[in-house]
């Protein structure tokens, strides 16, 4: 296995409030690593330090082998187009339709032909199940095809890796398991993936390794199978049983 | 000599005098409107820009346009400029003075069109690896764009009533023709209805445009316009907020 991305003492802080105190993880290829945590333990942060979207404050970033952190906006801009990301409230751009929505960074950051485009636009649509809403525009869909179009446009890029940021949290729960599994079928595909979620049957199902962040610091990390069967930290099985309550 | 001549009237209203007016009023209107929109694009791009000179420079321009009387601005465009040399025909001068003064009103419209495009929308062009300047260009303008629509007609509105002012400084538009004619004859009541007349008719026409680039503005995002004649409710009329 190759490492694909590699997070080395990561530490974020805004004015005097430290976020993520001393992060390490580590992301192989193929890997589907699953975030959780409580709220306010940094897990949306340390999403968007990793595509940097955020400055970290010091630590290392590590990206299919190169270091990351710090680089200038063009370059972190390059970046970025390796690294795909679903936001919690989808982001969609809402001036336009599903298809375009997913065909304009090809278009405009890649300078592709834009009916290649397009093309590819429609063949990622079938592959989140939504084959017959090219035309849809954001504010005719619901949240989970929103979601899942979101997903679609974050693929065009074909990155390296995706980031999820709490994919399901603003979804109606029936509409939560047609992107959950839309994830799951990326993510058996061999797409590289690090989700943040509260979804546990998620984690179960897809997840190769998972994080549990407390208070920016990592509490309790381990191969799927471990985490859960091990006996918890108190923290985590508080966590968890708050969780399934 | 009867108080009103409809004869007089219709006379004036189909002369020759008086629709050359109206093309100077739409003229000036549509000119002075183009440039406020364009400098107000430039100065709300600039104010939202990283520089803070170029914010300082907007500022400026802001504070200088929106303090002083836009008449105040014709007339120092028309009397004060020859003094440094410059000689620009009464025309000129109008669409200059009356340009500078919308843009800075319109910066303010465009630049709560650029605001109304959420955070959250720059931040999602930014993990698709869009640069700042094609994230504005492709995902914040396009947005702000039809936000404003509303708001510049508005102002369009505006503007072919403040258009009147240039008669000050000798522009042949309508407010002028009426009153320069009526002072041979002392047909106000003649004159400045035809003035009346044509000013409705223009402010008319633009709410009808208006009201058809905004269906087609929601035409596009796939949603079923407007029908019938809700375009003469009340709210489309101005008498109600």
């Amino acid at each position: 296995m190759t490492l694909l991305l590699e997070g080395i003492a990561l530490w974020k802080s805004y004015g005097n409030d430290d976020v993520l105190k001393g992060v390490d993880l580590k992301v192989e290829e193929g890997e589907c690593l699953v975030v959780i945590g409580p709220s306010g333990s940094g897990k949306s942060t340390l999403l968007k330090c990793l595509n940097l979207l955020e400055p970290i404050s010091s630590g290392s970033i590590l990206f299919e082998g190169k270091e990351i952190a710090g680089l200038r906006r063009g370059e972190a801009a390059a970046v970025r187009r390796r690294i795909g990301m679903v936001f919690q409230s989808f982001e969609l751009f809402q001036h336009l339709n599903a298809e375009d929505n997913i065909a304009l960074a090809r278009i405009k950051v890649l300078k592709d032909k834009p009916a290649r485009a397009r093309e590819l636009a429609r063949h990622l649509l079938c592959k989140v199940h939504l084959p017959d809403k090219a035309e849809m525009y954001p504010d005719e869909l619901s949240g989970g095809q929103q979601q899942r179009i979101a997903i679609a446009r974050a693929l065009a890029m074909q990155p390296a890796l995706m980031l999820y940021d709490e994919p399901t949290s603003a979804l109606d729960p029936e509409t939560v398991g047609e992107v959950l599994d839309v994830m799951q079928e990326l993510a058996e595909d061999g797409m590289t993936s690090i989700v943040v979620t509260h979804e546990m049957s998620f984690a179960r199902r897809a997840a190769d390794r998972v994080i549990f962040l407390d208070g920016g610091k990592i509490a309790h990390s381990g191969r799927v199978d471990d985490f859960f069967s091990d006996a918890a930290p108190e923290r985590l099985a508080r966590f968890l049983g708050r969780i399934r309550a | 000599m009867s108080i009103f001549s409809l004869h007089t009237m219709l006379g004036y209203l189909f002369s020759r005098l008086f629709l050359d007016a109206a093309l100077m009023t739409l003229w000036i209107s549509l000119v002075s409107l183009g440039i406020g929109m364009l400098l107000g694009l430039v100065a709300a791009i600039g104010q939202e820009a990283p520089w803070r000179p170029v914010r300082a420079v907007v500022l400026l321009y802001l504070w200088l346009f929106r303090g002083t009387p836009v008449l105040l601005q014709l007339v120092f465009a028309f009397n004060v400029l020859p003094v440094f040399g410059l000689v620009l025909p009464a025309y000129a001068c109008a669409v200059l003075a009356l340009g500078l003064n919308e843009g800075a009103y319109m910066t303010e419209i465009m630049r709560s069109g650029i605001r109304a495009v959420g955070p959250g929308q720059r931040m999602a062009a930014r993990a698709l690896g869009f640069e700042d300047r094609q994230i504005m260009l492709w995902v914040v303008l396009p947005q702000a764009l039809r936000i404003v629509i509303p708001p510049i007609g508005n102002q369009f509105n505006g503007m072919l009533k403040l258009s009147a002012l240039v008669s000050v400084i000798g522009v042949k538009e309508l407010l002028l023709t009426a009153d320069q004619t009526a002072s041979m004859n002392f047909r106000y009541l003649e004159t400045l209805t035809v003035a009346g007349l044509y000013y409705l008719c223009m402010t008319t026409g633009l709410m009808v445009i208006q009201h058809f680039i905004e269906e087609a503005c929601q035409r596009r995002r796939g949603r079923a316009p407007r029908t019938g004649w809700k375009l003469f409710s009340p709210a489309d009329l101005g008498l109600v907020r």
